[in-house]
């Protein structure tokens, strides 16, 4: 057991602060451990969201030392000495302490043509191949933790929610677009309405997700190309011209 | 809002049906109930897709046939009626082995992308208790994509979903149900949900116990909600424990280790290295397991002639086993066992087929799963008891009111084979949507809310907050779930059944003086407060139950009823409220199970296979 301290911001909608707190750190702990313990000794109204602790739910979004991180997979002897700041998502608006309003994303998923597939074989069976599925598994494997929607520079600085549906759901489009049933067409509105164009990959989502999902090179791009072979991105068509296809 | 809250203040909203949850089992009644036509309404705790659904691991159990075209319903019916010790309600237990294969290829239609075989087919892994590879699966995400394939189509069908608001009390009307009221998280506030049906689909109660694998939202919200609406629970002594939970360290004591790292081809050993688990299999899984590492290795290996290895027997005989090792003192350095895939199978390809347990132990546990063994030991898990319902229709004693899912009970017995939760949600999720649309459309006159329920309910709530001081509500939960551990634990007995209800009354008491400190805007305190009460009763049902069946059978083991006793077997154990509010419980004769089903389950191998029994039943 050894005591950290650590800077959580307190507050709601109108305003708040930094609050510090010290607490006894066990062997094997992760940040969310420390929050529980925050909880039960010295703020029991302290608002964090988390449910499996295991990295699988993507609840526990949150900015640990600056960074966007999972409080419940970053580990406390992975931190440097010293105090640990703890903020809520910045790209979101604050509900309470490391609360935020994400309810933006669940309207961007709506927005988004459903699966369409195509019918069944004679036989009753859907036929694929695995490596014909690995790529749209590599996108389903995000656990929506909106730690690249709250880091891509579109949403965060620019604030342009109302024209980009950010790197979250360019991988959302890209799982449904790239699934070897699904028969629907979503270039135009990925162009006119998701925003493709916005992107102008720095893959700085990329380097967050929890998941290691390649978002840019393996999802965006692709899909920046087929908005390009129907209509023009200066971005991807540079990319293409330099790099050649993927 | 003060002690006399005015019901016409307070946000109403109005759907033929609510569902309260969100996981696998409201998510697909909620489909259901939209296809039906009806207006429905969606509540859970936390955002959607966050339901301890997502969690889940290693697959979802349908006889489809894919990779052993042996498989069929009635083995697979019989696999259930054998692992759940044949307390399983018969026709759920048919039901369910029917229908399962049909709900994964709706899945798929919804745009699910399961693991597939050489040719193209959705691939089906081994698990405990499981005859044949029966369980579809993504790598060791499968509750992930079944979560997210139901939410996508589901929020494209017309549901009202409302995030991050919690059900605090059923509302009736004479003895139907008539909506619930509940609270927002985000603000505090009250809402009042007027419905003429309401399908609880809320999951289980773990977070009584603190070796868990379960999350804080499995505060048996909707047993405690149904019991105090009427309803009856049945054969609550049933809590399961997974053999295979982490163990360290401690901060992560419980985490589940999937199933399927076993199914794959990982062992179990002792301190000394020994491959125990041979020593540990019953007379009645003795002729279908391997009785040699070496006709083990050749089942692992695909030999169809080779039978199956004993880490495979069903989940309270493994966790049994654990246990006596690690009493005996040949556990491992904290107090577990090893788990050992290492030595089994190549680094890529332990990467490829357990990746997120690889990603676990090395991020939680410095631990590296394709050079080291694991630590593991039992941690509470599932609950096979729940709401007591109708086979067809999954409606409960209260008229109106639905069970689906873990809440609900009847499938799985005195234990449930791994995979036959995800089947169970989707299979009796539907069922319990098309059983409320029937109820609704025999209705004659809509049942009406009646305003001193509602303000019962707000005061309850806010007294919390508005005391001058009490007990700090983490260290009641804390203290209980300690307390469960030890006194109603994996192997129970009287005197620790009747310490633990001694127990109950003081923290009930303790519980009645919590106080949560500042406003009731998201605030953790106050959560945790209100989730007590029905912690509370569902403890204290747990343990009655427990002490109630004089026997061992399944997860259930008593120290001082060691053995299954026949006699039981023609028993369930229901748990209703009295008229004056205390809990009673009751010893309630079986029907005996349909005669061609009863052969099924109880047949040879050989001869359900052979067709000289069972053939005529379809
Ligand atoms: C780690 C882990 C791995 C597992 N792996 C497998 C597996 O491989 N195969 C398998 O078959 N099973 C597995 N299980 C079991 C299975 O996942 C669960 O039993 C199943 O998901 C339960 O689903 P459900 O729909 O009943 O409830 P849940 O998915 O738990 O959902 C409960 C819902 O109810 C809501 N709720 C609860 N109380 C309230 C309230 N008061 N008001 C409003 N909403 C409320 C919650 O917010 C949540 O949305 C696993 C379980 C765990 C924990
Ligand atoms: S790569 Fe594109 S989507 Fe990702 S952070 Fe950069 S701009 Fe945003
Ligand atoms: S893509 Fe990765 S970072 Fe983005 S929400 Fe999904 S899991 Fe999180
Ligand atoms: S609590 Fe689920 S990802 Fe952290």
């Amino acid at each position: 057991m050894a005591e950290r301290t650590f800077r959580i911001w307190r507050g709601n909608k109108d305003g708040g602060e930094f609050v510090e707190y010290k607490i006894d750190v066990g062997p094997g702990w992760v940040v969310l451990d420390c929050i529980h313990r925050i909880q039960m000794q010295h703020a029991t109204d302290l608002a964090c969201r988390w449910n499996c602790k295991a990295g699988k739910c993507g609840s526990c979004s949150m900015e640990i030392n600056g960074k966007p991180r999972l409080g419940c997979m970053t580990r406390m002897n992975s931190l440097p000495d010293g105090p640990i700041t703890i903020q809520p998502l910045k790209t979101f608006p604050l509900v309470k302490d490391l609360v935020t309003d994400v309810k933006w994303n669940y309207e961007q998923n709506k927005r988004i043509p459903p699966f369409k597939p195509k019918a069944r074989n004679a036989d009753g069976t859907h036929r694929m191949m695995q490596e014909d599925v690995d790529r749209v598994q590599e996108f389903r494997k995000c656990i929506e933790c909106f730690l690249c929607q709250d880091v891509c520079h579109v949403l965060r600085d620019h604030k342009a929610h109302d024209q980009f549906v950010g790197p979250r759901f360019m991988i959302r489009l890209a799982s449904l677009e790239m699934h070897p049933l699904d028969t629907e067409d979503r270039v135009e509105k990925m162009r006119k309405e998701f925003g493709t164009g916005w992107c102008n990959i720095t893959r700085c989502c990329t380097e967050v997700c929890p998941e290691h999902i390649g978002i840019t090179d393996n999802g965006i791009i692709p899909m920046k190309e087929r908005v390009v072979d129907r209509y023009f991105d200066p971005i991807a068509w540079f990319l293409g011209k330099v790099f050649g296809k993927k | 809002m003060g002690n006399g809250p005015d019901i016409h203040e307070l946000q109403t909203i109005e759907h033929d049906v609510i569902v309260i949850g969100a996981g696998g089992a409201g998510l697909r009644a909620a489909i259901e109930c939209s296809r039906q036509g009806l207006n429905t309404g969606l509540v859970c705790k936390s955002l959607l897709g966050k339901a301890h659904t997502v969690m889940a691991e290693g697959g979802m159990a349908a006889a489809m046939g894919n990779v052993d075209s042996r498989d069929g319903w009635k083995i697979h019916f019989r696999d259930t009626m054998r692992g759940g010790k044949f307390l399983n309600n018969w026709r759920m237990a048919e039901l369910h082995a029917k229908e399962a294969p049909d709900r994964v290829r709706e899945l798929e239609e919804w745009g699910a992308v399961f693991d597939r075989t050489k040719d193209g087919l959705i691939s089906q892994r081994n698990f405990g208790g499981h005859r044949y590879p029966r369980l579809a699966h993504v790598g060791d995400r499968t509750g992930l994509e079944l979560i997210r394939s139901l939410q996508d189509y589901g929020v494209h069908s017309g549901i009202h979903v409302h995030m991050e608001c919690t059900a605090l009390d059923l509302m009736k009307d004479g003895d139907r149900v008539c909506g619930a009221l509940a609270y927002w998280r985000d603000t505090g506030r009250f809402v009042l949900f007027r419905a003429k049906a309401v399908i609880l689909a809320t999951g289980g109660i773990g977070k009584a116990w603190r070796i868990t694998s379960n999350s804080w939202e499995y505060t048996g919200d909707g047993l405690a909600m149904a019991y105090l609406a009427g309803a009856e629970l049945l054969d609550l002594e049933f809590t399961q424990f997974h053999p295979t939970g982490m163990v360290w360290p401690p901060s992560v004591r419980g985490t589940l280790v999937t199933e399927g790292v076993r199914g794959d081809g990982g062992i179990l050993l002792n301190s000394e290295h020994k491959r125990f688990m041979f020593n540990y299999i019953s007379p009645r899984f003795a002729p279908e397991t391997a009785a040699s590492e070496e006709e083990a290795n050749r089942w692992l290996a695909g030999d169809k002639s080779a039978r199956r290895p004993p880490e495979l027997l069903t989940r309270d005989e493994v966790a049994r086993a654990i246990n006596a090792e690690v009493k005996a003192g040949r556990g491992s350095e904290h107090g577990g066992v090893y788990l050992d895939i290492a030595s089994r199978l190549p680094a890529e390809v332990i990467k490829k087929k357990l990746p997120s347990m690889y990603h676990q132990f090395k991020e939680l546990a410095e631990v590296d799963i394709t050079r080291q063994p694991m630590e593991v030991g039992p941690t509470l898990h599932y609950h096979m008891g729940g709401i007591l319902v109708d086979a067809e229709s999954q409606m409960t004693t209260v008229p109106g009111l639905f069970a689906a899912g873990e809440c609900g009970a009847g499938l799985h017995g005195a234990n449930r084979l791994g995979g036959n939760s995800l089947s169970d949600l989707l299979v009796f999720g539907r069922r319990a949507g098309i059983g409320a649309a029937e109820y609704i459309r025999s209705l004659t006159v809509s049942p009406q809310v009646n305003a001193e329920q509602v303000q019962a309910g707000i005061r309850r709530a806010t007294d919390i907050l508005n005391r001058d001081s009490g007990t700090n509500p983490f260290v009641i939960q804390d203290q209980l779930q300690d307390m469960m551990g030890k006194n109603v634990g994996i192997i129970r007995t009287k005197s620790e059944l009747e310490t633990a209800l001694g127990e109950l009354e003081k923290f009930k008491a303790e519980a009645a003086r919590v106080k949560a400190h500042a406003t009731s805007q998201y605030n953790a305190g106050w959560h945790t407060a209100l989730d007590l009460r029905n912690l509370l009763i569902a403890s204290e049902a747990v343990a009655k139950a427990a002490l109630t069946r004089e026997e061992s059978r399944g997860a259930h083991t008593r120290e001082d009823f060691p053995g299954e006793r026949d006699e039981w077997l023609k028993y369930n154990v229901i748990i209703r409220r009295g008229r004056d509010g205390e809990m009673v419980v009751e010893k309630r004769e079986r029907k005996p199970g349909p005669a061609p089903l009863v052969e099924i389950a109880n047949s040879k191998i050989e001869d359900l296979e052979s067709g000289k029994v069972g053939a005529d039943y379809k």
